[in-house]
């Protein structure tokens, strides 16, 4: 964390940081892109589609929840909805974030694009010490950013050749690697109450009344649920 | 190299939907300060969707799935992220061909 003189911030010194705090998270994420890329191809998205979405989109938890429920031709407004559900944390971080940042308005709107999960906690946490500045944010954006498409774009070149996905058991994978993400949010009362009542809605929906509308019932029943069991505590 | 007109209008409408999310932030920095239910309820809106989209294959499809299911949970809160994917996967093949 520390730097040779802790007082003097320079652009130089800032890119190094950023790069230096995004490596660890850069290779953690290329595997998933990869994966990403590979399932996305076998279910129908051609290469060209695949680094579209990773580069424009740039949302590994919305990409993952539109891939696993793809159908053709594409369900738009169903895809932009989940899109808005699951993305809608980004708007706490944008506001937490923004009177730490030292860049322009318009700088602002552009670093924005490549508001991650990861660029925020990184910088949240380099906010404790000084100001998030422009070289530090776009060295991270632009690392992470480029990882992604790429990975993504290669893991929908190479998924092609894999076959049916089902008979390596790859078609499973988004399951276990959504377990795996909501079992990072930990498992206090809130959580479980919201994850069994989200996952019953969910399966009853889906069974009796079919895709794709399993997702919005089950995600609401299971915030209400939050709401519902958090304790009604005072302003804090 | 093919691009599906549908396809890439949806995912014009997720970028679009998505850089919202990303900016709305910005406007709202001095006035949203959830406390309380209000936050418990924004902060369980990532773990509810994601559960939400999966419950179907994880509950629904058949024994395999679920019992690979309940493996993967048990795992992931003790492997890293990739190591709880490649239990899961492997969970589900073995219980496909046992079951």
């Amino acid at each position: 964390m520390d730097q040779a003189n802790p007082f003097v911030s320079t652009p130089r010194r800032d890119i190094q940081a950023g790069l230096r705090d995004i490596a660890p998270v850069a290779v953690a994420a290329l595997p998933i892109g990869l994966l990403f890329g590979a399932i996305a191809a076998a279910k129908g998205m051609s290469p060209l589609e695949v680094s579209l979405m990773s580069a424009l989109v740039f949302a590994g938890g919305a990409q993952f929840a539109a891939i696993e429920t793809w159908i053709s031709p594409a369900p738009i407004l169903t895809l932009a909805f989940a899109t808005l559900l699951i993305n809608a944390r980004h708007v706490l971080m944008g506001a937490s974030l923004t009177p730490k940042v030292s860049m322009s308005r318009v700088q602002t709107l552009l670093a924005y694009f490549f508001l991650t999960d990861e660029a925020w906690a990184l910088s949240e946490r380099r906010a404790l010490e000084r100001p998030v500045t422009g070289a530090y944010w776009f060295a991270m954006a632009v690392v992470l950013w480029a990882n992604w498409t790429l990975s993504s774009t290669i893991g929908a070149i190479l998924g092609s050749f894999l076959g049916d996905p089902e008979r390596i058991g790859a078609d499973f994978a988004f399951t276990a690697l959504f377990i795996g993400l909501v079992a990072g949010f930990g498992k206090s009362r809130v959580t479980l109450v919201t994850v069994a009542v989200s996952a019953g809605v969910a399966a009853l929906v889906h069974y009796f009344i079919g895709a794709p509308w399993h997702v919005a019932s089950g995600a609401l029943a299971g915030i209400a649920a939050a709401y519902l069991a958090a304790p009604e505590e005072a302003r804090s | 190299m093919s691009l599906d007109t549908t396809t890439l209008i949806a995912i014009l409408a997720m970028a679009v939907v998505t850089y919202f999310t990303r900016i709305a932030g910005m406007f709202v920095a001095d006035r949203l300060v959830l406390t309380g239910r209000a936050k418990a309820a924004f902060d369980a809106i990532p773990p509810a969707v994601l559960v939400a989209v999966i419950a179907p294959t994880a509950l629904t499809t058949g024994w395999a799935e679920a019992i690979a299911a309940a493996i993967t949970a048990v795992a992931a809160f003790r492997l890293p992220l990739l190591g709880t994917v490649a239990v899961g996967v492997i969970a589900v093949v073995v219980l496909r061909n046992v079951i």
